[in-house]
């Protein structure tokens, strides 16, 4: 194993190369497990959920024609929220990546969605099925970390530009879906230039979203407020809000997958020649896991797995939570730490690392010599703070 | 009307617009599945048992429906343990029904996925898709003065539909029909009461006792054989003697055959893929994915992740069969189910075509 952990403690000190394969084929073994019972239970599943999502959108955006009425409005933009977060989280997200293709039902294929999201779905597949899933978590490839904007690991260079980094993901969280979409078309690094300003993929790929940011916004802020004719304004502001909890929500959830404390980030080089025993574990050891209910669970689109999405993006995200009590014996078993914690706690710890390296570094931190790592330090003092 | 259409046009644009990104009629689907327009569905009216191992389907299509010509089949998408799975099955009912249902007759065939669900599930309710009917194995328009129908086992089924719908203008019909034995006869019961109102001359052959169909024996018990138009459907070895026997006779065009099998498909090593749409033919070796060998071959091929996580590389596969190199599952396709496969992790196990 090449990677070069940057934290003090090397988490992976202890592993030979024999036991990174073993732990993939581990994996894989539970993968199979899977696929071999993986059927009608989770086509009902979806198929539930969505229904579930439809009419409880469809029922909120009927109370909302009387937004004028406080009730009718709080009750209508709670609903509408939830049934927002539903769609992009537990429903979007993971017919996006192909979780339901095995049904070969056109209406719920990874090629055939779109959901209620500023950015097309063809485009969040790029970036994040094939960029940030692939190369979870290695600095300056996983656009993830960080978004480009914010500086995510004491070893990048410091800028006083980033004292303002909290303000930035601030932001970031209320208008998120935006974030994406700018994200998505790789914004910072396509404007730099006239030559990449005029780049026909690109210039088709803004033209795509604004086609969507039209419909999205003439949907939410045009049609539906005029059907409720009276309640024009309050039908306005009840979506408004609506949007805004789904964005901050998801902006939540999503940080605590791969920022707080024990999440460990990669060097570039690290993953020259990966094998896959040593994918599974950047990805075990790059992602956190949110503790909870059954319906924490469904409402972060079981992104509180995070670490078993990372290891199987594309099973069924509801099995997730049996395949998590393996995944967990197995990181027990080969001394990896385990980053979970209830969402409060990852998103003050996430929260707090954001704070923290909007300064510059207190002191130099110190990258591990992988041919030297510190050895049995990791059992007795995992870097697993999962606070 | 323009005008009112230009309105209904505006009017619909508006009705997308409150349930974008999903089109209205996802929506619709959710309490009415027959009403879309845009997804042919049907619901299953009645189920018969027509013997032990056969059941007749009644089925209801919904909307976008268009009727079908006797001895045509229908393809039915059955959700098999969440998975869709096309089947063709011929229609086994008169056409012209009031209210447009059709039936269906399902013979499951051994470690059948499809036909055996439906023998042991199907029941009033469920909903299945469906596609227009289609095949060119129908009686033309002028009708033939002397038919013969040479069936064998579920191949009744497309006969039947045919007789049911047309006897009154067929004048000298005979059928010979196999079937193991005479509790297995699909539709026993009509034949034989068919055959008793003079309708039809039965010939009913139990392949238990009398052993198996021969060409040669057809030429005596049906003496004017070549001078009648005929329909067979019936077992792959069955319909390949009748055709060599009626080229060997000179009258090929005199005989129509349907096969239920076209392709067997069995997995083997690599295969020879087909491109469709840019007219590229690559030998894909078993180890080598479809993606690799397509790209070594110059085929601009879409990927994203190339590990069989992002699915940009999927390509509807019309006809084939490969294998995940991951766990070694098979994915076979056959005309017309266009099946969704990941390039990135597929092998060639046969011949495969895309529809790309
Ligand atoms: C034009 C057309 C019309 C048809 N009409 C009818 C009909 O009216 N009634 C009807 O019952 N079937 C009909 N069939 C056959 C039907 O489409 C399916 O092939 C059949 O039901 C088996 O599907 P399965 O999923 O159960 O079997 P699979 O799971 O696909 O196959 C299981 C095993 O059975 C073998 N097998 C597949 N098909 C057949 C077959 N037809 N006969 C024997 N073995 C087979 C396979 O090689 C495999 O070993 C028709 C087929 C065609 C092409
Ligand atoms: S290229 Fe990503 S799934 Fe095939």
């Amino acid at each position: 194993m090449t990677t070069l952990q940057r934290q003090e403690v090397n988490p992976i000190g202890h592993l030979t190369a024999e036991d990174i394969e073993s732990i993939g084929r581990e994996l894989d073994a539970m993968r199979d497990e899977v696929l071999a019972v993986r059927g009608e239970r989770d086509a009902a599943y979806i198929r539930k959920v969505i229904k579930v999502q439809r009419s409880l959108e469809m029922s909120s955006r009927a109370v909302l024609l009387f937004s004028i009425f406080p009730p009718a409005w709080i009750v209508g933009t709670a609903g509408l929220s939830v049934a927002k977060i539903l769609e992009n989280m537990e429903v979007g997200h993971n017919i996006l990546h192909g979780q339901y293709d095995f049904m070969r039902d056109p209406k719920i294929h990874s090629t055939k969605w779109e959901w209620d999201h500023v950015t097309p779905a063809a485009q969040w597949k790029h970036s994040h099925n094939e960029l940030h899933h692939k190369y979870t978590n290695v600095i300056g490839k996983d656009n993830d970390l960080g978004y480009g904007i914010m500086r995510v690991d004491e070893n990048q260079k410091w800028h006083p530009f980033f004292l303002a980094q909290p303000l930035w993901n601030f932001i970031n969280a209320l208008f998120f879906e935006y974030g994406i979409a700018a994200y998505d078309l790789e914004l910072g690094r396509n404007l730099k230039s006239k030559k990449k300003r005029s780049n026909p993929e690109f210039v088709a790929n803004v033209k795509a979203v604004g086609r969507k940011i039209r419909r999205q916004v003439l949907k939410d802020y045009i049609i539906h407020p005029a059907l409720s004719g009276p309640s024009f304004l309050h039908t306005i502001a009840a979506n408004f809000t609506a949007n805004i909890v789904r964005n901050v929500w998801s902006h939540s959830v999503i940080m605590c997958g791969h920022f707080p404390n024990g999440v460990s980030t990669f060097e570039r080089s690290s993953i020259k020649g990966e094998t896959r025993g040593e994918w599974y574990l950047r990805q075990m050891l790059g992602s956190a896991n949110i503790s909870g209910s059954k319906l924490m669970h469904i409402m972060t689109g079981n992104l509180s797995h995070q670490i078993e999405h990372h290891l199987f993006p594309d099973l069924p995200a509801s099995r997730y939570a049996e395949v998590a009590v393996k995944v967990r014996a197995l990181f027990e078993k080969y001394d990896l730490p385990y980053v979970t914690g209830p969402l409060p706690v990852q998103v003050a710890s996430a929260w707090a690392k954001v704070i923290r390296l909007s300064f510059p570094n207190r002191k130099p931190a110190r990258a591990v010599d992988p041919a030297r790592p510190p050895r049995p330090q990791v059992a007795a003092e995992p870097v697993s703070v999962s606070v | 009307m323009p005008v009112t259409k230009t309105l209904r046009n505006g009017a619909w644009r508006v009705v997308e617009l409150i349930t974008t990104p999903v089109v209205p009629t996802d929506y619709l689907d959710v309490i009415a599945p027959l009403r879309n327009p845009h997804v042919l569905r049907a619901r299953v009216e009645a189920v018969h048992r027509e013997t032990d191992n056969a059941v007749t389907l009644e089925l209801r299509p919904g909307r976008g429906w268009l009727p079908h010509q006797p001895g045509q089949y229908v393809r039915l998408g059955v959700d098999v343990d969440g998975i869709r799975l096309w089947r063709a099955y011929s229609v086994s009912s008169a056409a012209g029904h009031p209210a447009g249902w059709i039936s269906v007759t399902v013979n499951a065939v051994r470690d059948g996925v499809v036909s055996s669900y439906l023998r042991d599930n199907a029941r009033k309710g469920m909903v299945v898709h469906l596609d227009l009917p289609a095949g060119d194995f129908v009686v033309p328009r002028e009708r033939p003065a002397k038919s013969l129908f040479i069936t064998a086992g579920s191949g009744i089924t497309p006969v039947m539909g045919m007789l049911r719908s047309l006897i009154h203008e067929l004048s000298d019909a005979v059928v010979v029909h196999s079937a193991r034995t005479p509790e297995d006869v699909v539709f026993g019961a009509d034949l034989r009461a068919l055959a008793e109102q003079g309708k039809i001359r039965l010939v009913e052959r139990h392949t238990a006792t009398d052993g198996r169909l021969k060409p040669a024996d057809l030429d005596e018990l049906v003496p004017d054989l070549f001078e009648r138009e005929t329909w067979a459907c019936g077992p792959g070895e069955m319909l390949d003697a009748m055709t060599e026997h009626w080229a060997e006779a000179g009258v090929a065009e005199r005989l129509h055959v349907e096969r239920f099998r076209p392709t067997v498909l069995v997995a083997g090593e690599g295969g020879t893929v087909t491109f469709e749409k840019s007219g590229t033919t690559i030998e894909s070796p078993g180890g080598v994915t479809i993606l690799d060998a397509g790209e070594a071959s110059g085929q601009l091929m879409p990927s994203g992740c190339r590990m069989g996580i992002c699915y940009k590389c999927v390509l509807p596969m019309r006809e084939g069969i490969v294998r995940d190199v991951r766990d070694g599952q098979v994915t076979t396709a056959v005309e017309g189910d266009n099946v969704l496969v990941q390039t990135c992790i597929s092998a060639a196990a046969g011949p495969c075509h895309f529809d790309f």
